[in-house]
């Protein structure tokens, strides 16, 4: 049994590749050691294969898996100090509760395993439940046994296969809040993979963008919304509105003029990276305000649909050239708009973000929504 | 239960995953072996035993002479014709017999259907010589089986299409079918019920919610839906019935005389092996045709 | 007359179950026939005498037990390399699949006769006697296909995740086929076990090409009180046969909704 390393987990230059096909590209990384790290991207982004590779269970092509000092690229899966709550939770039907969540522990010789595993069940909440067998418990349930029965092992790293994936909403709210709570609780590496963008800004402090097992933007939640690299990071954490623009000039208070198919706007100096001419400037929802007041730049358009989410209503306005801008105004008794109506968009230069035009404005946007 | 059958039992199934190292190889490896030589090894030297001439006294030699072929079609073509006649119409029988009951065991016992498979496996905890032999005395002369036939003309019926040479019912063609299609019916019903088992009722419900009457839901969604089934029942059946001798041996009498005794006979009393050997021969390339048939429009996946 | 409609498929399908059960059923009472002369197809007059004498009749008790050894045998050694072979083709993909699972399925399909022959003149040309050897390696032979089928089934509705998470819990190869894979495989591979025991002591035709005088299985001695004369005790042990099973089954269906009902 391998000693146990504390350490960052480190990813050197690892690669998978099927054949012809290479499900992630050389990747590099490191992740700090008792971080919550979210793996986030579409399916077939490679985020599960890369997760597979450090659990040992797929064999990397090329490249390194380190934990602290340690190389353990070579080692088998049972060989590391690393535990998978896989999406299926793949609880053994033929044990009981206790008896799956001791299971790591008695392979490994722990004499203490009967009062581990049940201080675990009792961390997720589960300790009454412990001679039941896996079929007799609801999704949720499972969910937090195969938690149990990872954590209790306090390995190096806990990797987190989708596991929310089968819950419904509420019960994942609530999952997501109780795994960053155990986490903290425990001070255990978490690497969670997920393609819901919502939950990976929720739960992680650090988050990997993954495309086309292509490593897209590492950073933490605020910084990736806020200041998104590309288009595909843009466009698949949250929303944006991406306006085709020029830069045409600079303008006091280190801003820059931008045409706008036709209308001028402002742009933060520091937003824009150098050497662009032709940008897209990206403004998120919430930063747009109904009406001329919210802000220097404006714009205006026809409202084409007004939907109530509870929380917020999310406009859609139809600009002269044809693109519908998302608007969304939390409904705090801010002014509204009419279906139909022509208003104003507005909002201040240094709320927006820049990228560069050759890049796709369709990345990262999901299949349906794209059309012609 | 049902895994007694063969039968996968519910669940979801896995393909395999594991890429190939040595490891399935070596899995393969033991039986495999034992197969090629007690299964596959035995078939070539049956060829060859088939092309060679001599006795048992002399010994054989290795002649090459494919006129044995000739001859033993020449001589046995009827008995060879009359099994797989016997065989056609004893599937067909058990198909027919077979179908209402795994349907109903499939899709509306409920909770009396592990009960009811239990006693469609059930003969098969008596040796079949026995249950054949048994036969005997349900058809017997004396008793009230062909008793109630006679009285009801049903032997007469019998008589006029020749499956019996008289008013009794044993020593006929008739108890050889009987029997052959009791024998194998276990093998129909059992591929049957699993591709039944497998059929959603919602879709019979479907069907019917686009204006198909029950026949036609059956012709156009059951039937086709449980073809699988029909197809390795079928295979199961025909196949050791065209080559059984039991049954005719047993219920039959000289003009009933299936291919498999001639076989059995040419070996064991005859002692002409050559003869003997090319007729088994022949019997196996008539049906490994028909396996060929069925593996060229299936493959190969749904066999095991 | 709606009854009738409505049940016709019902009635159908007990009349095709009768059909199936009769012959035991006359095998049952038959046992207690006293019959006159050698054969007992018709019935004479009730009497236990051969319910009190199973072995009477000579020979029948050692078939029986010949065919016990043989079966058992038989059905361990084609259990062995069955589940291997099944294990293989249910978890790993492979190149010659397709080859394999012919050279699986040509058992099942070949007529005992060509099987039993063929299997003779292999062992006269290898010099092999006939006799129980040669009877339990052709035995072993057949069974291994149907072993393959019933395992098979099985493995196929095992989740491969679950031998991942053993491995990811730390548990080495042996550890998790110990723990992991063979506990939810065993009842697949029991039913393996218990058809290949059932076709091997139910065999006739392959056991008489490769048996010898000194060799009568059960069924070979059944095939001859056929000609001969058939004493009273076939139906004895063959009820019994027929009781003993059923018991059998009945149990482990009891005993598997036992557990189904803890567990709801």
């Amino acid at each position: 049994m391998a000693e146990h390393e504390a350490g960052d987990l480190r990813l050197v230059g690892l690669t998978k590749s099927f054949g012809e096909f290479t499900a992630v590209q050389p990747l590099d990384l490191t992740i700090p050691e008792g971080s919550f790290f979210a793996l986030l991207g579409p399916s077939g982004c490679g985020k599960t294969t890369t997760l597979r590779m450090v659990a040992g269970l797929e064999d990397p092509t090329a490249g390194q898996i380190l934990i602290g000092g340690t190389d353990i690229t070579r080692t088998r899966a049972f060989q590391r100090n690393v535990n998978t709550v896989f999406q299926s939770y793949a609880l053994f039907p033929h044990m009981s509760v206790i008896d799956n969540v001791s299971f790591g522990l008695r392979r490994r010789g722990d004499k203490d395993f009967k009062s581990k595993a049940q201080d675990a069940l009792d961390l997720v909440e589960l300790g009454h439940a412990a001679g039941k067998k896996p079929n007799q418990l609801s999704g949720g349930m499972q969910q937090r046994v195969a938690l149990a029965r990872a954590l209790v092992n306090r390995p190096d790293v806990l990797l987190l296969d989708e596991p929310l994936g089968a819950l419904d909403l509420k019960l994942r709210r609530q999952m997501q809040i109780e795994l960053k709570r155990i986490q903290q609780e425990v001070g255990l590496t978490f690497i969670h993979v997920t393609h819901d963008q919502e939950e990976a800004m929720t739960m992680a402090d650090t988050i990997a963008v993954m495309n086309a097992g292509y490593l897209e933007q590492l950073g933490d939640p605020a910084t990736l919304y806020e200041h998104p690299a590309s288009t595909f990071v843009a466009n698949f954490l949250g929303q944006s509105n991406l306006l085709r623009a020029r830069i045409t000039g600079q303008a006091e208070g280190g801003l820059l003029t931008a045409d706008v198919h036709g209308e001028q706007i402002l742009l933060d100096a520091k937003n824009v990276p150098e050497g662009l001419t032709d940008v897209w400037v990206g403004v998120r929802p919430e930063k747009l305000g109904l009406g001329e007041g919210a802000g220097r730049n404006h714009l205006r358009g026809l409202v084409t649909d007004v939907s109530f989410t509870g929380v917020a209503t999310q406009y859609l306005v139809r600009m002269p050239w044809g693109f519908d801008v998302v608007v969304v105004q939390q409904n705090d008794g801010s002014a509204r708009a009419r279906l139909g109506e022509s208003i104003a968009l507005s909002w201040d230069p240094g709320r927006e973000f820049v990228l560069d035009a050759a890049q796709s404005d369709l990345a990262g946007m999901d299949e349906v929504l794209v059309d012609g | 239960m049902a895994e007694i059958a063969g039968v996968a039992g519910p669940g979801v199934h896995h393909a395999p995953t594991k890429r190939a190292n040595w490891v399935p190889y070596a899995l393969l490896a033991p039986g495999l072996i034992w197969l090629f030589v007690f299964f596959v090894l035995p078939m070539i030297t049956l060829g060859s035993q088939s092309l060679q001439e001599g006795s048992v006294e002399a010994g054989y030699t290795f002649t090459g002479n494919v006129s044995i072929y000739v001859d033993a079609l020449q001589k046995y073509w009827p008995q060879l014709v009359r099994s797989i006649g016997y065989a056609a119409t004893a599937t067909v029988a058990a198909l027919a017999l077979a179908y209402p009951l795994s349907y109903y065991i499939a899709q509306k016992a409920g909770r009396w259907k592990n009960v009811m498979l239990v006693l469609v496996v059930a003969p098969f905890f008596t040796s079949f010589l026995i249950r054949t032999l048994a036969w005997r005395t349900i058809l017997s002369d004396t008793g009230p089986v062909t008793h109630v036939f006679q009285v009801l003309h049903i032997t007469d019926l019998l008589q006029f299409l020749h499956l019996t040479n008289n008013d009794t019912l044993l020593s006929s063609k008739f108890a050889v079918i009987c029997g052959l299609t009791y024998n194998f019916l276990p093998f129909m019903i059992l591929p049957l019920y699993a591709a039944l088992d497998r059929l959603d009722p919602r879709l019979v419900e479907a069907a019917g919610d686009l204006y198909a009457s029950p026949w036609q839901g059956f012709r156009h969604v059951t039937w086709p839906l449980s073809l699988p089934g029909v197809v390795a029942g079928t295979l199961l059946t025909f196949i050791p019935a065209a080559g059984d001798f039991i049954n005719s041996r047993l219920l039959g009498n000289t003009q009933t005389v299936m291919i498999g005794q001639v076989i059995d006979s040419q070996f064991l009393r005859v002692l002409d092996y050559p003869l003997a050997a090319a007729l088994s021969f022949i019997l196996l390339i008539l049906i490994l045709g028909l396996v060929t048939f069925y593996v060229r429009r299936a493959g190969t996946e749904e066999l095991v | 007359m709606t009854w009738l409609r409505r049940n016709i498929l019902l009635l159908v399908s007990l009349a095709v179950l009768g059909y199936m059960l009769i012959p035991n059923l006359v095998v049952a009472l038959f046992s207690f026939n006293n019959p006159v002369g050698r054969y007992n197809y018709t019935w004479q007059q009730f009497s236990t005498e051969a319910w009190l004498n199973p072995c009477g009749a000579q020979g029948i008790c050692e078939s029986l037990s010949l065919s016990l050894q043989i079966g058992l045998i038989a059905s361990l050694v084609a259990t062995m390399l069955g589940t291997a072979i099944a294990f293989a083709l249910g978890r790993y993909r492979f190149r010659a699949r397709s080859a394999t699972n012919l050279l699986i399925f040509m058992p099942m399909a070949t007529p005992e006769v060509v099987m039993g022959s063929s299997l003779l003149t292999l062992f006269l040309m290898m010099g092999v006697p006939a006799g129980r050897t040669a009877v339990t390696i052709a035995h072993i032979m057949f069974c291994i296909s149907f072993v393959v089928v019933a395992v098979k089934a099985r493995v196929a509705t095992l989740d491969p995740r679950l031998e991942e998470a053993a491995a990811d819990l730390g548990a080495n190869p042996t550890q998790t086929f110990l723990r992991v894979t063979f506990p939810l495989a065993a009842p697949g591979i029991f039913a393996g076990a218990l058809l290949a025991f059932s076709l091997s002591f139910d065999d006739y035709i392959i056991t008489n090409f490769n048996a010898s005088p000194s060799s009568i299985t059960f069924p070979m001695y059944v095939w001859g009180a056929a000609q001969r004369g058939a004493p009273v005790q076939i139906n004895v042990i063959g009820t019994m046969m027929f009781l003993i099973a059923l018991f059998v089954v009945v149990m482990g269906q009891v005993l598997q909704n036992r557990r189904a009902r803890a567990a709801a």
